[in-house]
């Protein structure tokens, strides 16, 4: 028997309406960048060839949907089973959000009619970070369906295939949390070879996948967080602040050495000094630390942690750090040299809109039409 | 193994493979019959017949600004310019080859590196550097468009036409691309062969970088006869008087040295070039990735170590697992 249950309810309110409208606006645009190439609708060019398409629906997008990858730690290797109840519905953000980025590598990729080429082996560039990243990112999507298979085979009652899926679930779960380790880790390593280009204070060489990792797991618990918080307000459930406490801890953890490391290694290798240097790159490192020690201070009181309001002001604190960590190395203040300039062109921030309204009107219907989210203790 | 003892041992084992990143492997060294050409500054007249022949031999329309067709007006390198002559100019521009109050002209084109960054990253091999001359070539019929060649080349060569439907990437392949094979053949590269004053000189990277090596001797002021075409069978020499170079050879050791080499009397930096250190980035992202991945032990070893702790974890709660 299961613990979780579907909302219930009508599919067509009037968010679901907002957000098909913007998706609509998203695949016009779309349409238009298969029929006349990117350059009708981006404003990428031969220095900037990777724009909000690479750097929001893939790099942040991603990192965004790490809750399920955190969450799985916290669950079957800290073996707090007390989380069980947000697995489901943190497999399934994970799900969207990969899936989004899957989607979004593949209209950005300039011959997208030869996507295949990157599965044929003999074709595999070992010393490609992008190979790893493609390969891997592409494996967990399989993996996150097959977590998230259960709430299906539940509904439709396929009661021997939920029975063999179960008995052999320990391994994906598994593969479930090496596989964002890895790709986490290599969408950071993507920065080494950019060099000169990344700015100093975003350029840490071999110590990208670690600061890429770390900060990735604190945006996959804070989005937890986040999508907890938001449930309860949302769709009236009963509050689950309590669970969500307990995570606060593992974050401050995570928050310290994130930062603890980023410190060390500004003044070891040398790059004190452009944080002193008042150009846009020293306030862009100055907003995003400050945004990572909000949390910090929030989170070091047990008091707070136990405050719904505050942890939910905690987690959106280190989502929007996060995301700024990656928009700051990858495009804000990345350097390709003189003469090239990049802002996204309104189409292209559309087509970027129009999947992330995909993705919620995605998880409307499926938290409503499938069991995902918890069954609450009166219901 | 208690859950405690599996965590010490995976912080262990992700401390090792941090540790040991940090030693990338050497810089890739010339290829052994690596050909290349030097382009002298100083020498170079702003004609732009190399541009012109480069759009002949790579059929490219010539880019025009306003009325002005006499010339091709390209300003910098795009999907439809592979070379490309540009001006620096300082103050009043009086005299050539002075950095203040003056002018020189400045070629761009792949630089051909020895240890290129967009075949390391190229996650499919589209990007291909020939083991034997060393000339980077690009094959479009496997690449996946993810411009990541773009965004690791620090000259920013690679350019992506972004304005067709079915667009690929497009860079210099020194004349030797399927169809053309200038350089099988035993012709020089199209910008060199029309080159009236030997500023884009062909040849063997060693007999470029000797040629050099010996114009930084040279005494200003004195006399010196400049081949022209290739370094190794010049067609024809002309005598001119030596100029102020600056002991800089740029691209006998930046970011692992490049088969394209420039010899100038003003600052690279002034010239638009990057600032490069000796290292190649590509040396350093792949020691990281073959540290993390090699013969993908160490992921093994924690798939198997979270195997095992998430099999005995679940099987404490119920065979639900997931569910």
């Amino acid at each position: 028997m299961s613990v979780h249950k579907p909302l219930g309810g009508r599919i067509l309110t009037a968010p679901f309406i907002f957000f098909g409208i913007i998706f609509l606006i998203g695949l016009y645009f779309m349409a238009q960048r298969f029929i006349y190439g990117m350059g009708a609708v981006s404003n990428l060019n031969g220095g900037f060839a990777w724009g909000i398409w690479v750097v929001y629906d893939v790099v942040i997008g991603t990192a965004l949907a790490c809750g399920g990858y955190a969450l799985a730690f916290t669950v079957y290797i800290f073996n707090k089973g007390q989380y069980h109840p947000l697995v489901r519905p943190a497999i399934l953000a994970s799900l969207l959000g990969y899936a989004m980025g899957g989607f979004g590598a593949f209209f950005d990729m300039g011959r997208w009619w030869q996507f295949y080429e990157i599965f044929l082996p003999w074709n595999w560039n070992f010393n490609s970070v992008m190979l790893e990243v493609g390969l891997c990112v592409t494996a967990y999507i399989l993996v996150l369906v097959l977590e998230f298979s259960p709430a299906y085979l539940e509904k439709i009652g396929a009661k021997r295939l939920l029975k063999t899926l179960n008995k052999l679930l320990f391994l994906f779960i598994a593969l479930g949390m090496l596989l964002p380790t890895m790709h986490q880790s290599s969408l950071g390593s993507l920065l080494i070879v950019m060099g000169y280009k990344v700015n100093p204070l975003w350029q840490t060489w071999q110590f990208q996948p670690l600061l890429a990792l770390l900060s990735a797991l604190t945006m996959g618990f804070s989005i937890v967080i986040f999508e907890a918080s938001f449930s309860t307000v949302g769709f009236r459930r009963a509050s689950e602040t309590p669970l969500l406490a307990g995570l606060g801890k593992i974050i401050l953890g995570l928050l310290i050495s994130f930062l603890l490391v980023r410190t060390v290694l500004l003044v070891v290798q040398g790059n004190l000094g452009h944080l002193f240097a008042g150009d846009r790159a020293s306030l862009l490192y100055v907003i995003e630390t400050a945004l990572f020690l909000i949390p910090v201070f929030i989170l070091a009181s047990p008091v707070n942690r136990n405050h719904g309001g505050r942890l939910l002001i905690a987690a959106v604190s280190m989502l929007l750090g996060g995301a700024l960590y990656r928009f700051d190395a990858f495009l804000f203040t990345l350097n390709p040299g003189v003469g090239y300039r990049y802002f996204p062109s309104v189409p292209e921030i559309m087509v970027t809109l129009g999947i992330v309204s995909l993705e919620i009107m995605a998880y409307l219907v499926l938290v409503k039409t499938l069991p995902v989210l918890h069954r609450e203790e009166h219901a | 193994m208690k859950r405690r003892d599996f965590l010490k041992a995976a912080a262990g084992a992700a401390l090792c493979g941090a540790g040991t990143a940090a030693q990338a492997r050497p810089n890739l060294q010339p290829a052994e019959k690596a050909v290349g050409m030097l382009y002298d500054s100083t020498l170079c007249i702003g004609c732009k017949a190399c541009v012109a022949k480069c759009k002949e031999v790579n059929h490219m329309p010539p880019v025009i600004e306003g009325d002005q067709t006499t010339w091709d007006s390209a300003r910098g390198l795009s999907a439809k310019t592979l070379n490309v002559i540009k001006v620096y100019k300082n103050g009043t521009a009086a005299s050539k080859d002075v950095e203040v109050n003056g002018f020189c002209f400045e070629k761009r084109s792949c630089m051909h590196c020895v240890d290129p960054a967009c075949v390391s990253v190229c996650p499919v091999t589209a990007m291909r550097r020939n083991p034997l001359t060393g000339i980077v070539t690009h094959h479009p019929e496997v690449c996946i468009g993810c411009r990541n060649c773009m965004m690791g080349c620090p000259y920013d060569v690679p350019q992506f036409e972004y304005n067709k439907t079915f667009g690929q990437i497009q860079k210099c392949q020194m004349c030797n691309q399927a169809g053309v094979e200038r350089i099988d053949k035993g012709q020089m590269t199209g910008c060199a062969e029309v080159c009236p004053t030997g500023a884009t000189l062909f040849g063997p990277r060693k007999a470029l970088l000797a040629e050099a090596k010996r114009r930084m001797t040279l005494k200003p002021g004195e006399i010196y006869n400049y081949p022209r075409g290739d370094v190794s069978k010049p067609y024809s020499h002309h005598e001119k008087v030596v100029p102020a170079y600056l002991p800089h050879i740029w691209g006998e050791k930046e970011a692992g040295g490049t088969n394209v080499m420039h010899i100038s009397a003003i600052p690279f930096d002034k010239l638009g070039m990057p600032p490069l250190g000796e290292r190649s980035p590509a040396s350093i992202a792949e020691g990281v990735q073959h540290t993390l991945y090699k013969y993908m032990a160490l992921p093994a070893i924690a798939l198997a170590g979270l195997t095992y702790v998430v099999h005995r974890n679940t099987d404490d709660d119920n065979e639900g697992g997931e569910s």
